[in-house]
């Protein structure tokens, strides 16, 4: 009559599923962390130029975005197939990049005003008048850090 | 007596279905786009009641890359294609031969380097208003390529390293010895129109 013999009938025991709830919890930090969340609406169909020497933009939280390119089809009926400049949440024309960029250099602190970066988003469609325009009214404003918003590729295969 | 009354367990049965709903809803409204892009800056504007001095800079000191409206390429006066740019531009930076036709070199001295040749040259990037923006980044790209390289090249023979493998005090000074003059015109129509 030895203690150790097994008398009843084996069952395979139930995975214990109490850590489960810390798991996803780490998931989610991680995600929480590692993302920034979606500011605004894009209205406009973009697709960014490829560039292989495109950098990493290090703080995100001085950029202002400016998106440049066709609207997309739901606004198309409004604003027609040109290419649009939009701030925010809306359709605006290059006059109001002036309050816009005030607007933002006001949001930030006195210390960090300088490193405002203006990031334009434009699609690679677009032509350059346009562009020319919104970087010549972003100088009358001397918001003079700017980044071309581009895909980064290892090399340009164009060629 | 009664026995002692136990506090009943909350069931945590549910939580993994909670924290995964938070998860759910962070997935939807985040974004993971990376910003990435090719950082430059602005020159200040004139003020209005100045008229427009062209830059008191030596011929030879500046090349013109200008992009017309049918996005071809002009680079010193020649049609080029964008393979050769880069090759053109890290040899107008260097001029290895020093032809007179290519840019003046002045000793500078850079703190914690000491006297060092930096090339005077200028790049003008001019574009029409026609140009598509794909090839302006594109000729931009090669531009910044050819100065990255350059970089690259001289921290390689200064350093023993790449330029992005030194310290942050030897990358301010592999930027003052290779400097990244690429200069944005005012704008003005490339093309000329025949009326």
């Amino acid at each position: 009559m030895s203690k150790f013999v097994d008398k009843g009938k084996k069952e395979t025991p139930g995975i214990n599923t109490a850590s489960l709830p810390d798991l996803v919890f780490i998931v989610l930090m991680f995600f929480m962390v590692s993302v920034s969340m979606r500011q605004t609406d894009r209205k406009v169909m973009l697709s960014l130029p490829a560039a292989s020497e495109a950098a990493k933009l290090e703080r995100k939280d001085l950029a202002s975005y400016i998106y440049i390119g066709t609207p997309t089809l739901q606004y198309q009926r409004l604003y027609g197939t040109e290419s649009q400049i939009q701030l925010n949440d809306a359709f605006r024309s290059i006059e109001d990049i002036r309050d816009f960029i005030a607007s933002e250099r006001e949001s930030l602190s006195e210390a960090e005003r300088p490193y405002m970066t203006v990031s334009i988003k434009a699609d690679e469609n677009t032509r350059m008048g346009i562009i020319t325009d919104v970087k010549q009214e972003l100088r009358r404003c001397s918001a003079l850090r700017i980044m071309y918003g581009a895909r980064k590729v290892s090399a340009i295969s164009s060629y | 007596m009664a026995a002692p009354r136990k506090t009943p367990e909350i069931n945590g049965g549910s939580m993994a279905d909670i924290s995964f709903l938070m998860l759910i809803f962070f997935l939807v409204v985040s974004t993971m786009d990376k910003e990435e892009g090719l950082v430059r800056r602005l020159p200040v504007m004139p003020p209005e009641n100045m008229e427009v001095e062209d830059m008191k800079v030596n011929r030879r000191n500046i090349i013109q890359v200008k992009v017309n409206a049918q996005d071809r390429l002009f680079a010193g006066n020649e049609i080029i294609d964008i393979a050769q740019l880069k090759n053109k531009i890290k040899e107008f930076m260097t001029n290895p031969n020093n032809d007179p036709n290519l840019p003046d070199k002045e000793v500078l001295f850079i703190e914690g380097f000491g006297d060092c040749l930096v090339s005077k040259g200028v790049i003008s990037l001019q574009n029409d208003r026609g140009t598509s923006y794909s090839k302006y980044i594109e000729v931009q790209n090669e531009l910044i390529r050819a100065v990255n390289e350059l970089r690259d090249e001289w921290s390689m023979a200064n350093y023993g390293r790449r330029y992005s493998r030194l310290s942050e005090e030897q990358q301010n000074i592999v930027r003052k010895a290779v400097p990244q003059s690429i200069s944005e015109a005012e704008p003005k129509d490339v093309t000329k129109r025949r009326r």
